[in-house]
C-alpha cells in the first residue's frame, strides 16, 4: 500500500495542476460539422475506404438522433458546428523519439509520463495521445515478442484492418446512442489492443490523452480484444488546460474477452473541471462497455473520476459467456460546480453469471454527484448473481448524491442484492483526528481516502499513488 | 530531573465558557504543575466535559473571558491541532469511528504532523512499528486492532484502552481524560488506570475527570477539584475524593446551600 502520509505531504495547491498550455504547431479542421469534415479527418488519416465508409454511416444515423436527456445533470445546449473536430501536431509520424516537437516532449515530462523507454523501470508502455492523434507508443517491440499488439488506432487501421473491422463497433455499435454514434463518426485517434490466444501481457499497457488545442473536442476510440486465456491489464490517464470555454469529449471504449481471458481496465480521469464559479470544464460523454463473450471470461471495470464539468459515463458488462464476471469499482469525486452522472451496467445473459458493483461517491461544494445502474438478469441466465453497494459521502451542505438503480430479473434462480448508504463527514470526526494533530484538510483527505480504499485497492500500484493524491486535491478547499 | 518539577504546565484564569451562547463555565480558576495528577469530579451536568472540551479547542466552546495558559502561552484562540501538537492530549468520554482509516495510519500521520510541526523528520517505519509494539502492550491491546478502522466495531472496553494506546503513542505534556472509566468492567479499568500510571512523568501532568472514586483507586490523584455549576467550588487532597463517595454529591450542594 502507498504511504498515505508521504502521499499527503506531497499535496499541492488546490490549483488544477495540468491547466498548462503547449505552445506546439498544430494543423486543426475547419471548424464545425458535416459530411465534408469527415471526409477530411478520415483523407488527413489516410484510411481506406471501409473506414470512411463506417463514418459516413455513423455520421447520417447520429442526424437522426437526439442528444439524451434522462441524466441528472444540466447544461446550456452545445453548438456541434462551433467545435473543431480535429486538431494534430503537424508533423504526424514519428519514428523516434528525436523527431517529436520537443515541445511536445516536455509537455508529457510535466505530466509525469515517460515516453523514453529508458525509463523502463516504470514498466509500463505507453500510447501518448494529443488532441486527435497518437504521439509515440513505447515498449512496442517487448511486446510484439509475446505477439501482443498494441499500437495507436490509426495504425491498427492500417496494419491490422481485418481485426479492426471484425471487432470495431461489435460491442458498442454506432447505433447504441447519441455519443457513441458522433464518435463513431468523428474519431481521431486512440488505442489499439489486441492479446493472443494463451498469452498473458508481462507489462501494464496505458494511453495518456491530453487535450491540447482551443475549442477542439476529443473523442477517441479504444479497442482492446483478448483472445482465449489472454490477460492484459490497462490504464487510462486524462488531462486538459484550463480554459474559460467548455470542450467535449466524448470517447468510445469497447473490450471482448473470449473464453477464459481476462481485462482490467483502470481509469483515472482527470480532465479540467472548471474554476470554482463552475467556468470551464469538459463536458464527458464517454460510452464504454465490454463484452463477456467466452465461458469464464472476466472484464473488471475501475474508475476513479474526479475531473470533468459534466460526467456522463457508464462502463458495462454484458455477461455472455457462462461463469463469466463481471466488475466495477468506482470512485466519482465532485466538487464545486461539477456534475457527475455515472454507474454502471451488468447484462447478466449466461448461465452462473456474477457481477459486483462498488460505487463510491463523494460530493462538496455545490456539486451533483448521481449513480445510475442496471443489473439486468435475462430469462437464460440461470443462477446469475449480483451484489451491488452504493456509498455516498457528502461534505457539506449544499451538494447532492443521488442514487438511480434499476433492476430487472427475469429468472427465478437469480440472487441480486443491493446495499446503498449516504453518510457525511461528521464534525466529531474531524475533532478527533485534530485532537490528535492532525489539521482538517489532512484529516479530509485521510477520512475520503479511507472510505475510497475499497475502489483504491482495485488499481494498479502506479496509479493507486496518483489517484489518492487526486482525491485529496480535489476535495481542497472544500470545508471551512 | 529536578529543575523539571514544579513548572506551571496549565493554569486556567476566571475561565468562562459558552456553548451557542450559553454560559456553562462561569469563571474557573485550575492550575496544574509537572508531575501532577489532578482529579475533576462533579455531578452529570456541571460542566467537566466542557471544560475538557475548552482546553481542546473545540469548535464552537467559546471562551468569553478569561485565560487557558499552556506551559506560558496563552492559547485561547489556538486551533485544536496546534494544541494538540503542542501537547494537549483529549481521552474522548465518546471516542468516534474512522471507518476505512487504520489505527496504524491514523497514528502514523498523527505522530509525524507533530513531528513536523517541531521540526522533525518524519518517523521511520521500523522505529514506528516498535513504538507500536511496546505501547500495545502497555495497555493490552490486542494487535488485530491495531489493523482495522479506527474504533469502529471496537468494544466499549476497547475504545477506552484505544485512548489510552494513543496517548502512551503521542507522549503528551498534558492528557485531559474525559470519563474514560465509564463503561469499564474493572479488569478494563485497572488495564487502562495502569497505562495512565506507566505514563506518569515527572515533567508531564494529567487531569482526570470523573463521576466516580472508583477510577480514584488506581490512579492516585495529588488533588481533588469538585466542580458544581461551572466553577471549582472545593479543591483538597486525594482523601476528598473518599469523602465524597461517603456522602455523595447532595453533600456539596447542602453546604453551598443549593
Amino acid at each position: 500500500m502507498p504511504d498515505t502520509n508521504e502521499i499527503l505531504d506531497n499535496l499541492t495547491k488546490s490549483e488544477y495542476k495540468y491547466g498548462f498550455v503547449s505552445d506546439i504547431d498544430t494543423e486543426t479542421a475547419p471548424v464545425g460539422l458535416d459530411e465534408n469534415t469527415i471526409r477530411y479527418i478520415s483523407s488527413r488519416k489516410e484510411e481506406p475506404e471501409w473506414m470512411l465508409e463506417y463514418r459516413l454511416k455513423a455520421y447520417r444515423h447520429w442526424l437522426t438522433m437526439k442528444e439524451p436527456e434522462w441524466a441528472h445533470i444540466s447544461y446550456p445546449p452545445i453548438n456541434y458546428q462551433d467545435i473543431i473536430y480535429y486538431a494534430a501536431p503537424k508533423k504526424k509520424q514519428f519514428t523516434s523519439l528525436d523527431e517529436v516537437d520537443p515541445e511536445l516532449l516536455a509537455t508529457f515530462d510535466k505530466l509525469g509520463i515517460a515516453l523514453e523507454e529508458q525509463k523502463r523501470l516504470t514498466g509500463v508502455a505507453v500510447d501518448a495521445v494529443i488532441d486527435s492523434v497518437s504521439v509515440k507508443t513505447t515498449f512496442q517491440e517487448t511486446l510484439a515478442k509475446h505477439g501482443i499488439i498494441f499500437c495507436s488506432f490509426s495504425e491498427a487501421v492500417k496494419n491490422h484492418p481485418d481485426l479492426v473491422k471484425k471487432y470495431m463497433g461489435s460491442v458498442v455499435p454506432y447505433t447504441d446512442n447519441y455519443f457513441a454514434a458522433l464518435n463513431s463518426a468523428v474519431f481521431s485517434d486512440g488505442s489499439f489492443c489486441y492479446i493472443p490466444k494463451g498469452v498473458r501481457s508481462p507489462i501494464e499497457l496505458s494511453t495518456y490523452f491530453r487535450i491540447n488545442a482551443a475549442n477542439t473536442g476529443q473523442f477517441e476510440r479504444t479497442l482492446i480484444v483478448a483472445e482465449e486465456g489472454g490477460y492484459v491489464s490497462y490504464m487510462e490517464g486524462c488531462t486538459a488546460p484550463m480554459r474559460d470555454e467548455n470542450q467535449l469529449h466524448a470517447a468510445v471504449v469497447e473490450i471482448m474477452a473470449m473464453d477464459n481471458a481476462e481485462v482490467k481496465y483502470s481509469t483515472v480521469q482527470n480532465w479540467y473541471p472548471g474554476d470554482k464559479e463552475g467556468k470551464g470544464g469538459i463536458y464527458n460523454f464517454v460510452t464504454k462497455r465490454g463484452l463477456c463473450k467466452g465461458a469464464n471470461s472476466k472484464i473488471s471495470w475501475t474508475q476513479v473520476e474526479t475531473g470533468s464539468a459534466i460526467t456522463w459515463k457508464y462502463p458495462s458488462c454484458i455477461l455472455m459467456g457462462e461463469n463469466s464476471i463481471g466488475e466495477f469499482y468506482s470512485v466519482a469525486v465532485t466538487n464545486n460546480r461539477q456534475q457527475a452522472d455515472t454507474g454502471t451496467k451488468m447484462i447478466h445473459i449466461g448461465k452462473n453469471t456474477k457481477s459486483t458493483i462498488i460505487s463510491k461517491g463523494i460530493s462538496a461544494g455545490f456539486s451533483n454527484n448521481s449513480y445510475r445502474g442496471q443489473v439486468r438478469i435475462t430469462a437464460r441466465a440461470e443462477n446469475a448473481r449480483n451484489f451491488s453497494q452504493c456509498d455516498s459521502l457528502l461534505l457539506g451542505d449544499k451538494c447532492g448524491a443521488h442514487t438511480f438503480p434499476y433492476i430487472d430479473v427475469d429468472n427465478r434462480t437469480a440472487i441480486v442484492e443491493h446495499e446503498a448508504t449516504t453518510s457525511k463527514i461528521s464534525e466529531d470526526q474531524l475533532f478527533y483526528c485534530q485532537q490528535r494533530g492532525i489539521d482538517m484538510e489532512k484529516a479530509i483527505s485521510l477520512i475520503v481516502n479511507g472510505y475510497a480504499k475499497e475502489v483504491l485497492n482495485h488499481l494498479p500500484m502506479e496509479f493507486a499513488v496518483e489517484a489518492q493524491k487526486l482525491l485529496s486535491i480535489s476535495l481542497e478547499g472544500s470545508v471551512g | 530531573m529536578n529543575f523539571e518539577l514544579n513548572i506551571m504546565l496549565l493554569q486556567l484564569k476566571e475561565l468562562h465558557v459558552s456553548i451557542k451562547g450559553k454560559e456553562i463555565i462561569h469563571g474557573l480558576n485550575l492550575e496544574v504543575k509537572a508531575g501532577e495528577v489532578h482529579a475533576i469530579m462533579g455531578p452529570n451536568g456541571t460542566g467537566k466535559s466542557t471544560l475538557a472540551l475548552a482546553i481542546a479547542g473545540k469548535e464552537g466552546y467559546e471562551i468569553t473571558a478569561g485565560e487557558v495558559i499552556f506551559n506560558g502561552l496563552v492559547i485561547n484562540e489556538m486551533p485544536p491541532e496546534e494544541r494538540a501538537r503542542l501537547g494537549i492530549f483529549l481521552g474522548f468520554q465518546y471516542p468516534v469511528e474512522i471507518p476505512g482509516v487504520s489505527l496504524t495510519n491514523f497514528m502514523r500521520t498523527a505522530i509525524n504532523e507533530v513531528r513536523e510541526y517541531r521540526g522533525l523528520p518524519p518517523m521511520p517505519a521500523g522505529e514506528f512499528l516498535k513504538m507500536m509494539e511496546e505501547k500495545k502492550q502497555l495497555v493490552e491491546i490486542q494487535s488485530k486492532l491495531t489493523n482495522r478502522s479506527v474504533n469502529e466495531g471496537f468494544s466499549g472496553g476497547e475504545k477506552k484502552k484505544n485512548e489510552i494506546f494513543q496517548m502512551a503513542m503521542l507522549e503528551p505534556m498534558l492528557a485531559v481524560l474525559d470519563e474514560t472509566d465509564s463503561g469499564l468492567d474493572i479488569d478494563a479499568l485497572k488495564i487502562v488506570a495502569n497505562g495512565v500510571n506507566m505514563l506518569r512523568r515527572p515533567d508531564n501532568a494529567t487531569i482526570v475527570i470523573t463521576h466516580y472514586q472508583r477510577l480514584l483507586t488506581y490512579i492516585v490523584p495529588d488533588f481533588v477539584h469538585v466542580i458544581y455549576n461551572g466553577k471549582i467550588v472545593r479543591s483538597g487532597g486525594k482523601e476528598l475524593a473518599l469523602e465524597l463517595e461517603e456522602k455523595g454529591y447532595d453533600w456539596i450542594k447542602k453546604e453551598l446551600n443549593v
